[in-house]
């Protein structure tokens, strides 16, 4: 199989790698570096379970070949928390608010919203709603995540 | 759910593009954003032999004006649109539009020229460049070519595009500025972010009477490909709208239009809808066009 | 008094999942493991004529490719004994037919739905098996497909289980009061047929198996995605023929469930099988298509009721007669079609009621219990009926609801029939009336009403709704829980139920640092793995928190009376003792403490431990829990839309719930588990549906054509709480897992009615699309305008 040489970096770290063209994104982090943080829901887009930064912007890890991200910077919800394992706020929000249940969908979420509240220091409850729209959460029904990012932007709940 | 087997190749310029895919045009696929392409390559309903990766053709990624036009490089991003300054004041629908593609994250990918190239007939961008009467530039190795949106696209999914060729730009002709000038896009999906069960555009412009001077109005979802509703653009004319104008408007359009049902809409619901979807475009675009003149005014 | 029971803690299980460090089936990754692809029928009905792997096992990297005549010595998958028990006394009230049927791990002869699996690919990975299972030719022989439950339980009609005699596979009838006497009395009557659709469960994470055997132990190892791994590791000891403890399955992180992933699938047989053949750990995880075909599907009922009422809006009698379209196997015998049965009538008195019921086979995906179980489909029945009785009879339906609830004072309440387990159907605590005075204050009925009426008036069509429903929750048979401290005092406590996002660690925590009088953070819970307890049911129907809830806070008290006595012990004293954090004392002398590790301690073995004389070392405790019987939880619901009445859509602008699910654990999480299944229920409402053609194709197959609601169809649920305890355990829990997925449908459907009002349109077929709804609009004004032209 004619393998395509890659070069990217995951996480703060500079990964290379020879792969299948065919390789998707999603499973190259998840079964080359063994980032499974990164979920699979759908593989056709529409889950948002795959969602990772891109060159820091949120994108379907399950949209993308691997080989589309040579040169790239990635992050995965594995770059979110502090050196020490600290929470970051996103994620403490989360947990305050329980915002998660099984927590299959939340590394998407996340990193969606990682973009989005760097963008959007004092969004409205509509701009939020819109802003996850591309998430799907089985569990939650969505309000509290909403009221996780009403927590880290400073809003009152 | 996984794609098969393909070879990958990377032209870094158009030339180089155009080349592969003259040379391996039996059996290639462009693939750019891939917000499209990829569901289908994973549900291996398309399988090609070679894919031809334009995502890194740096020159096709851009927003310019020129004459009379909004040139949009096809490569460029709808984030990229959605940001764009110079849109928001010279093109003012698309803006409007390119909100209801997908989500963010697909809008974060996907790309002008993969919305115009797919040519689905429920997309907002054919639609809107088909209300405006936009081109579409068009290349292969030997030639390039500027066609209308009427030629290019020609069915659910099926556009003039040859397999040798790629889109290269696509041109919004730059609306109308100032007072009395109006626009509107009108969608209604099933979900937030699904392609729309119908979705209608109208940009009018009225005169210092207020009666119409030029309607531009186009429909999307309802047909095979995006349509104008010349009829009723004509119709609107030297007029003032009332209720019973609309309605003759609302009747007409989904007379015209051609709408396949699926699970989401039959035929019939659609061709009822996309009549109420463009006369709430009418009205809206008249109301904003107001506002413009008590603006200005 | 408790000190963490009720209390709003963090979740334990939250930092790993927030973090990317959780485990769910599909990380799980071992040494030399091979993935397998399933081949699946495109077919509805057909015979298999022939199967040829030629040159699917030319490619490389293909390890195997197995056929139904490979396996022929695993056991097909039959219905599941554990839910078709039926006591004697309720076999002799409701006389049901359970015919046995049962689906052969892959096809043999024919299949009978599309999806069904006819051979596996094992390979390198998962994109080298699909490229083989491209290749394997399967030959079929298409059959007449039944796809109409109607067209399916006619004589005559082709079989689908080829043993039985027709496809009416199960058949019960129940009957309480005197229907005919009634419909001869009553003034008015009327005859309606309500249908909710098939939906699917659609946990964000698919199901998924991976499987070793451990050649040492001779072991096999399986990881499923499941809510009920000892029901893996029974069946797979039957299909197999193995000893059940030479199975050990685990549930890692479940990535959700709510019904489907409870029961077992034939990939959880078949991949461990092949595990132990090939030697070769072996993974399958399901890909969204193959679940939206091939994981369990759920409700699919429809039901025609002839209902009775007086003038003054006493309902008197209902008789239903309802169809369970099962799709090509029923593996749950009664569960949800008698869970329908005896939830009709929910928090109302109507002392007249006759149901008979029909499960018929199809060529569809299997249907088996999805959150509510039954229940949703008979209370968007029964709420339809009081919107109908209230339109008819020109009142409000709030009047109607009054007129023909349960009080307060009838409780304890004798609904007249039996629960599925054999007991007397009497609901334990409960006030209804007071619910719904409630949910009338928390949405301000009265403003919105006049409201509404300004409204309409400038054009905008607002309605509210109101559903409520009663659900017997905590089903038995029972859940146990074992307790061991070790010698530093560090609690850990095994369960045998399995966690789906439901807070397990977090919850079963906080009762059992009551239970003990430790902190939760001392305490490390145990779940979703058989070899913690020898004996375990699992996760589904409400009732984890009251049965694994309650065994867990017996076992804890039962160890707490050993602690105490070593404590006693160690503090040479003869006073009464309080525990407070870890810290054991006599409330005259606190400085005088020891602390659960002296205690954990003391209590090892022989001349190592200082136990007093007689006790036996070691602390170990195990309590088993069996509940009398189900335990009634409630609640009110009310939604608030408004209607395009033009295009046909729903806006949901606003959700309000008043519920009672006894004593609350976590409040947070209760808050969290009602905020979620309304946004099921909403979907089931407004967005979802299985939709196969007349082929029995299957039309719903991916994410754009099964719609999940997203967040901006969810509104954020206003909610209102009550407390009534319930009398069947000590701790006073009622289930509260499915309760917010089970009344929506009927709330949404007649807040539509409303803001349609006086358009007479009824909204008995869910889920209520724009078209469907511009249709019956069209038809209520078409007849509307006849009405004023005669
Ligand atoms: C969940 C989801 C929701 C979506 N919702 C919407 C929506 O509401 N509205 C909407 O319009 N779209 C929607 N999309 C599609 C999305 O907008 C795509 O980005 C867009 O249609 C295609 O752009 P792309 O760059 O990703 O193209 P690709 O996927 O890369 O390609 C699409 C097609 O165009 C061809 N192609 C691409 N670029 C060129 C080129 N330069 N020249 C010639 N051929 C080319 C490809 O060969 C392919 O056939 C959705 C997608 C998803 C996954
Ligand atoms: S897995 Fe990528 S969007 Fe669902
Ligand atoms: S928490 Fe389970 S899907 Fe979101």
């Amino acid at each position: 199989m004619d393998k395509v040489n890659i070069s990217l970096n995951v996480n703060g770290e500079k990964v290379e790698r020879d792969i299948e063209p065919r390789l998707l994104l999603t499973d190259f982090l998840r079964e080359e570096l063994f980032l499974t943080g990164t979920h699979v829901g759908c593989e056709h887009g529409v889950c948002g379970a795959c969602t990772i930064l891109l060159n820091g912007e949120a994108v379907r890890g399950c949209l993308m070949l691997a080989v589309q991200a040579d040169g790239a910077t990635i992050e995965t919800v594995e770059s979110l928390a502090g050196e020490d394992g600290q929470l970051n706020p996103l994620q403490q929000a989360f947990t305050d608010c329980h915002s998660l249940q099984c927590g299959f969908c939340t590394p998407g979420f996340l990193m969606t919203l990682t973009q989005f509240t760097k963008e959007n220091p004092n969004p409205t409850e509509e701009e939020i709603r819109e802003a996850i729209s591309g998430n799907l959460c089985r569990c939650t029904g969505y309000a509290n995540i909403v009221k996780a990012v009403k927590q880290v932007t400073h809003q009152t709940v | 759910m996984k794609p098969s087997k393909f070879k990958y190749l990377k032209p870094s310029s158009v030339n180089e593009a155009l080349t592969y895919l003259e040379e391996y045009a039996d059996d290639c696929k462009i693939i750019s954003g891939g917000q499209s392409l990829i569901p289908v390559l994973n549900m291996r309903l398309s399988t090609p032999e070679f894919l031809i990766d334009v995502s890194g053709i740096k020159e096709l990624n851009y927003i310019r004006e020129e004459d009379g036009y909004i040139a949009i490089g096809a490569l460029t991003r709808h984030v990229e649109v959605e940001n764009s300054l110079l849109i928001k004041e010279k093109c003012p629908l698309l803006i409007d539009a390119i909100k209801w593609v997908g989500h963010k994250q697909i809008r974060n990918r996907g790309t002008i020229g993969g919305s115009i190239a797919h040519g689905d007939p429920s997309a907002e961008l054919p639609c809107v460049l088909t209300t405006l009467r936009g081109e579409i530039v068009i290349a292969s190795v030997d030639e390039e070519e500027v066609v209308g949106p009427e030629d290019f696209f020609l069915t659910y999914l099926l556009t003039s595009l040859q397999t040798n060729q790629l889109v290269k730009e696509i041109r919004f002709p730059i609306m109308t500025q100032g007072e009395r000038v109006g626009h509107s896009f009108v969608e209604v999906a099933r979900r937030h972010g699904d392609f729309g069960l119908a979705i209608a555009a109208a940009v009018i412009e009225l005169d210092n009477q207020g009666l119409i001077q030029k309607a531009q109005l186009a429909v999307g979802g309802v047909n095979p490909v995006p349509l104008i509703i010349e009829e009723a653009e004509e119709l609107l004319i030297g007029k003032k709208v009332t209720e019973a104008l609309l309605k003759e408007i609302a009747e007409l359009t989904s007379e015209c239009v051609d709408p396949e049902g699926d699970l989401h809409g039959s035929a019939d619901y659609r061709r009822e809808l996309i009549g109420t979807l463009l006369k709430r475009a009418i009205e809206e675009a008249i109301a904003r066009a107001w506002e413009g003149e008590e603006k200005v005014g | 008094m408790h000190k963490y029971i009720g209390k709003s803690m963090h979740r334990k299980e939250d930092y790993r999942l927030l973090t990317g460090t959780g485990m769910f089936v599909g990380d799980i990754s071992l040494t030399n493991m091979a993935e397998a692809v399933f081949v699946r029928s495109p077919h509805a009905h057909a015979k298999i004529v022939d199967i040829n792997i030629e040159a699917a096992k030319a490619i490389e990297g293909v390890y195997g490719i197995f056929t139904a005549k490979d396996i022929e010595d695993i056991k097909p998958l039959t219905q599941f004994e554990s839910h078709c028990f039926l006591p004697p006394n309720l076999v002799e009230a409701i006389s049901p037919t359970i015919n046995f049927n049962y689906e052969d791990i892959l096809a043999k002869k024919k299949v009978t739905y599309v999806g069904q699996s006819v051979a596996i690919v094992v390979a390198k990975n998962r994109y080298i098996a699909e490229d083989a299972a491209d290749l394997v030719e399967v030959t079929y022989e298409p059959l007449q497909p039944l796809v109409d439950p109607y067209e399916a339980r006619k004589k005559g009609a082709p079989l689908i289980q080829e043993h039985l005699e027709n496809n009416i596979q199960s058949h019960f009838h129940v009957t309480t009061g005197n229907v005919e006497q009634a419909f001869a009395e009553a003034d008015y009557i009327m005859n309606e047929k309500i249908r909710t659709p098939r939906l699917g469960s659609n946990p964000l994470e698919t199901r998924g198996v991976v499987a070793k055997f451990d050649t040492r132990n001779q072991e096999l190892r399986v990881w499923s995605s499941s809510q009920m791994p000892y029901e893996i590791r029974s069946t797979l000891a039957h299909c197999l023929s193995l000893p059940d403890l030479s199975i050990r399955v685990t549930a890692p992180d479940v990535g959700g469930g709510f019904g489907p992933k409870g029961g077992v699938h034939p990939e959880e047989i078949v991949i461990p099988y092949l595990a132990k053949k090939l030697q070769r750990p072996i993974k399958w995880v399901e890909d969204r298509m193959e679940h939206l075909t091939s994981a369990r599907q759920s409700r699919d009922q429809i039901h025609d009721v002839k209902v009775s009422f007086k003038q003054d809006g006493t309902i008197t009698a209902i008789k239903d007669f309802f169809v369970i379209d099962s799709g090509a196997v029923n593996f749950f015998a009664l569960t949800c079609a008698y869970n329908s049965a005896y939830h009709l009538r929910g928090a109302y008195k109507i002392p007249n009621y006759d149901s008979e019921c029909e499960v018929i086979l199809t060529n569809k995906t299997p249907n088996v219990p999805f959150r509510g179980a039954g229940r949703p489909e008979v209370v968007f029945v029964m709420d339809r009926i009081i919107d109908i009785v209230a339109r008819k009879l020109k009142v409000d339906p709030i009047e109607i609801m009054k007129k023909n609830m349960i009080q307060a004072e009838d409780m304890p309440y004798d609904q007249g029939i039996l629960v599925k387990d054999g007991h007397q159907l009497i609901y334990d605590s409960g006030d209804y009336p007071d619910a719904l005075r409630k949910a009338v204050d928390l949405v301000d009925y009265d403003a919105f009403r006049k409201e509404q009426e300004e409204k309409k008036k400038e054009g905008k069509l607002v309605g509210i709704g109101i559903s409520s429903y009663v659900e017997g929750t905590g089903a038995g048979p029972y859940e146990g829980a074992h307790i061991s401290i070790d010698p530093s005092g560090h609690v850990t406590a095994y369960l045998g139920c399995t966690p789906q996002g439901q807070g397990h660690e977090t919850v079963f925590s906080q009762i059992a640092a009551d239970g003990l009088g430790v902190n939760p953070q001392n305490i490390t819970v145990r779940v979703g793995e058989t070899t913690v307890l020898p004996m375990g049911q699992g996760t589904y129907a409400s009732r984890s928190a009251v049965n694994a809830g309650s065994a867990i806070y017996e076992a804890a008290l039962k160890m707490r009376e050993k602690v105490l006595k070593i404590a006693a012990h160690l503090l040479k004293t003869d006073e009464d003792l309080v525990i407070d954090e870890g810290k054991i004392y006599a409330e005259t002398s606190p400085e005088k403490f020891v602390t659960y590790q002296d205690v954990g301690r003391a209590a090892l073995p022989a001349k190592l431990g200082n136990l007093p004389e007689g006790m036996e070392a070691s602390l170990e405790v195990t309590h088993y829990f069996a509940p009398p019987t189900v335990t009634f939880a409630a609640s009110i619901h009310m939604a608030q839309v408004e209607v395009d009445k033009e295009t046909g859509f729903v806006d949901l602008q606003k959700y309000s719930v008043v519920h009672d699910c006894g004593t609350v654990i976590n409040p947070m999480i209760v808050d969290g588990q009602v905020q979620g299944g309304i946004a099921q229920g909403i979907g089931s409402a407004l967005y979802e549906e299985i939709v196969y053609d007349q082929t029995g194709q299957l039309l719903t197959g991916t994410y754009m054509d099964y719609l999940l609601p997203t967040s901006m169809e969810v509104p954020t649920v206003a909610k209102a709480h009550q407390e009534f305890k319930s009398t069947r355990n000590r701790l006073g829990i009622k289930g509260v897992g499915e309760g917010g997925a089970i009344a929506p449908p009927a709330a949404i459907a007649n807040a539509i009615v409303d803001a349609l009002h006086p358009l007479e349109i009824k909204t008995n077929d869910l889920p209520i699309s724009p078209n469907k709804l511009r249709t019956w609009i069209k038809e209520a004004e078409a007849s509307f305008q006849a009405l004023q032209t005669n």
